[in-house]
């Protein structure tokens, strides 16, 4: 600061000690304030960027979660199904296509020309076929009866009636006459916004209607676990050995670089290996999350060592020497003592690694998690995708619907992360009690 | 830091290191330790040291910080072991077996040869798993009710039980400095050692926790063999009833605790205990 000049020396010269300390002491608490300052200016913008990070996501998630349906009077039509019994095998078969298109030019008769028969058609969800499909199948008594049955909006229809609804007005993909029609399905009152739980318990498909996070979420569910339970027991034991027991010469020396610079290779590198190592050589499958969670746990594992590795080195010598004074052998102090003691430390680099793992694309991307797979994946053998994979399909994918589905989909994954986050802290509390 | 290859400038050069002074040997030696020596690397911390460790008795190791009191200690129960760098020569016994024998498990010589350490160690778990914790894993215990007994009679000979009975289960690592020194104490005892080494065990307590474990020390050696290292000579001359005084790695003089304090033969001992260096 300003205090350089003669008058104030001469002044400094006539103070007392305590009082040179008095000045400077202001001095420093002033700095001590603006370091405060500073700090919490700092956690506030933080905190405030990632408040309107996750509200701009669930603003524009919101829709997802809902879908709007119709009431349709569908006709059961033996003719028009072409079915001459209500032989279960022979309903699997029928023709519902006919039956709900007849119904619904039944619903508007002054529907005439192709065109707008087809334009009328397409506001129905091409998944309205199965609904009515399985009501029958659910109801066969209703064969040759009028039945009220609600199917979904076509994803198009939906995301008008969420954003740009106006009545009687074209939307975006949304004609005037589309809108028209669906005025009077508004003033019937036959149409119900509904919950959207099949976001939760489908599959992906082209269909944003119809799309569900479950397959992707089955899929990262098994590849962390896959991850986990190949990353942890590895890295644990490593670190121990290389702790504990390992003699400090060259070779370990090696290994030690070797590690950090595993820490530090490109994701993608990783999927190149699993591609020609474990999908190549060793013929696992492709698409899988064995080969995924594999793939993952060779780029996981540098974080959990190198984290365990210090969270050992913590531990004070005392208690290795308390224990081996005992007549403990290095493996019960190890693990008997060492290990409990660099529990929450090792848990903290776990959840660092598997956060890196869960939001990871690129290595899984080499091995082919990529696919375009419909079917929630039974096994860790079956084809399945990840949510960050999944996120980025849908983030290419032209529909509109499927904007607020890649958001929702987003919210998916951090909750997943928030989860795993939460569990490794009661984890963490219950080793720091003892 | 010492370094042995300097010259010390508070020895003059005319006194004679190459020979222990005063009495080595015991006549009931529960171990017995001939021409040691220690490196760490290439660096000599005990040189060439022989001594007794009489059964029933206190010995006490005195000298200089530096000079290796520590290091010779650790050799007893080969807790050097853990040390990579360090190398222990010499032949040492306990009862007539060779301690360093490559057939001898060290893990089975520290359940004979316990060890309580400078800054009290207990375990981050409770006080009656403190001390179960050695009986558990050499399975001196055969049910739980042996165990309580091991338990009990730990730590009332260690002088801790009255303070404690009512807290078993509360963490060791809760109870005050002294408390937790006659833990570990208590702990080590609960593996019936035959002899008990102690480098400064009351070096991080207070007067009034220093006085109690100096008591519990004279108590011990009804049972056990002690050796125990200390800075303070007052301590020594308290508790111990022989006392060997090393200098730079070296065991200057060796006699009966009385004589080393009122009529010491070396005069690099007469310097120590009369404070002119320490
Ligand atoms: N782990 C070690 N590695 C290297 N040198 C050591 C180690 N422990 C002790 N020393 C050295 O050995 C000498 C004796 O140390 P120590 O036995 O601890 O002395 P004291 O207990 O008498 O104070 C000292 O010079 C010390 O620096
Ligand atoms: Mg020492």
């Amino acid at each position: 600061m300003t205090d350089k000049n003669p008058a104030d020396s001469n002044l400094a010269e006539q103070l007392s000690t305590t009082e040179k300390v008095a000045l400077s002491l202001r001095k420093r608490h002033r700095k001590e304030k603006r370091f405060q300052w500073a700090g919490l200016m700092a956690v506030g913008l933080g905190f405030l960027l990632v408040v309107i990070l996750i509200s701009d996501i669930v603003l524009k998630a919101r829709p997802a979660f809902h879908q709007h349906w119709v009431k349709l009077e569908v006709e059961f039509r033996q003719d028009w199904l072409g079915v001459t019994s209500s032989d279960l095998a022979e309903l699997k078969k029928a023709n519902y296509r006919s039956v709900l298109r007849r119904s619904l030019y039944g619903m508007f008769p002054d529907v005439k020309g192709r065109r707008d028969k087809r334009s009328l058609f397409k506001m129905i969800s091409t998944n309205a076929e199965f609904t009515i499909k399985q009501y029958l199948l659910d109801t066969p008594t209703k064969l040759g009866k009028t039945a009220e049955v609600w199917v979904r909006f076509d994803d198009d229809i939906d995301s008008y009636l969420k954003d740009d609804y106006t009545p009687g007005e074209a939307g975006p993909r949304v004609s005037k006459q589309q809108a028209q029609w669906l005025q009077q399905f508004l003033n019937k009152e036959i149409v119900d916004k509904r919950w959207n739980s099949e976001f939760f318990t489908s599959g992906d498909s082209r269909e944003p209607e119809l799309a569900g996070v479950r397959g992707a979420l089955t899929g990262t569910l098994l590849t962390m676990l896959v991850t986990l339970l190949l990353s942890f027991p590895l890295g644990v034991a490593a670190a121990i050995y290389l702790e504990e027991f390992a003699p400090k010469n060259r070779w370990t020396d090696i290994i030690e670089v070797n590690i950090n610079n595993l820490a530090a290779v490109p994701s993608i590198i990783f999927g190149l290996l699993g591609l020609a190592v474990i999908i190549n050589i060793f013929g696992l499958p492709r698409s899988a999350p064995l080969v995924g969670g594999i793939v993952l746990t060779l780029m996981t594992l540098p974080t959990i060592i190198i984290a365990s590795r210090a969270s050992i080195k913590a531990v004070p010598p005392s208690i290795r020497e308390a224990a081996l004074g005992l007549g403990a052998s290095k493996m019960q102090t190890a693990f008997g003592h060492v290990l409990p003691m660099a529990m929450p430390g090792i848990l903290t680099g776990t959840i660092i690694g598997m956060a890196q793992a869960l939001g990871e694309t690129a290595p899984l991307l080499m091995i082919g998690m990529v696919a375009f797979i419909v079917d929630v994946p039974a096994g860790v053998t079956d084809a399945a995708t990840v949510l960050p994979v999944q996120i980025y399909l849908w983030a290419d994918s032209p529909e509109r619907a499927f904007l607020a589905k890649t958001s929702a989909a987003i919210l998916v994954l951090l909750s997943f992360l928030l989860i795993m986050n939460s569990v490794a802290a009661i984890l963490r509390k219950k080793f720091e009690k003892n | 830091m010492i370094d042995l290859s300097s010259s010390e400038s508070l020895v003059s050069d005319d006194i004679d290191l190459s020979k222990t002074v005063g009495e080595i040997y015991a006549d009931d030696a529960k171990m017995s330790m001939r021409n040691v020596n220690v490196f760490y690397d290439e660096k000599q911390a005990i040189d060439n040291v022989s001594l007794d460790l009489a059964r029933n008795q206190v010995t006490a190791l005195i000298g200089p910080s530096g000079c290796g009191k520590s290091t010779f200690l650790r050799c007893l129960n080969r807790m050097n072991d853990t040390i990579p760098i360090c190398r222990v020569e010499g032949d040492l016994r306990l009862e007539d077996e060779d301690i360093y024998a490559k057939k001898l498990d060290p893990v089975l010589l520290r359940a004979r040869v316990g060890m309580v350490f400078q800054k009290p160690n207990p375990f981050p778990k409770s006080i009656y798993d403190n001390v179960a914790y050695g009986p558990k894993i050499h399975g001196l215990a055969t049910n739980k009710a042996e165990l309580d007994e091991i338990v009990v009679s730990s730590l009332q000979r260690a002088g801790l039980f009255n303070e404690v009975k009512d807290r078993l289960d509360a963490p060791g690592t809760g109870l005050s400095g002294g408390q937790q020194q006659r833990l570990c104490i208590a702990r080590t005892i609960a593996v019936s050692p035959e002899v008990i080494l102690m480098d400064e065990p009351a070096s991080a307590l207070d007067p009034i926790a220093t006085a109690v474990i100096e008591e519990l020390i004279d108590e011990l050696r009804e049972k056990y063999t002690i050796a125990i290292v200390t800075h303070s000579m007052q301590q020594a001359a308290r508790v111990s009833q022989t006392t060997a005084y090393f200098h730079m790695g070296k065991l200057v003089e060796m006699g009966k605790t009385e004589q080393i304090f009122t009529n010491p033969v070396h005069e690099l001992t007469e310097n120590y205990i009369t404070g002119r260096f320490g």
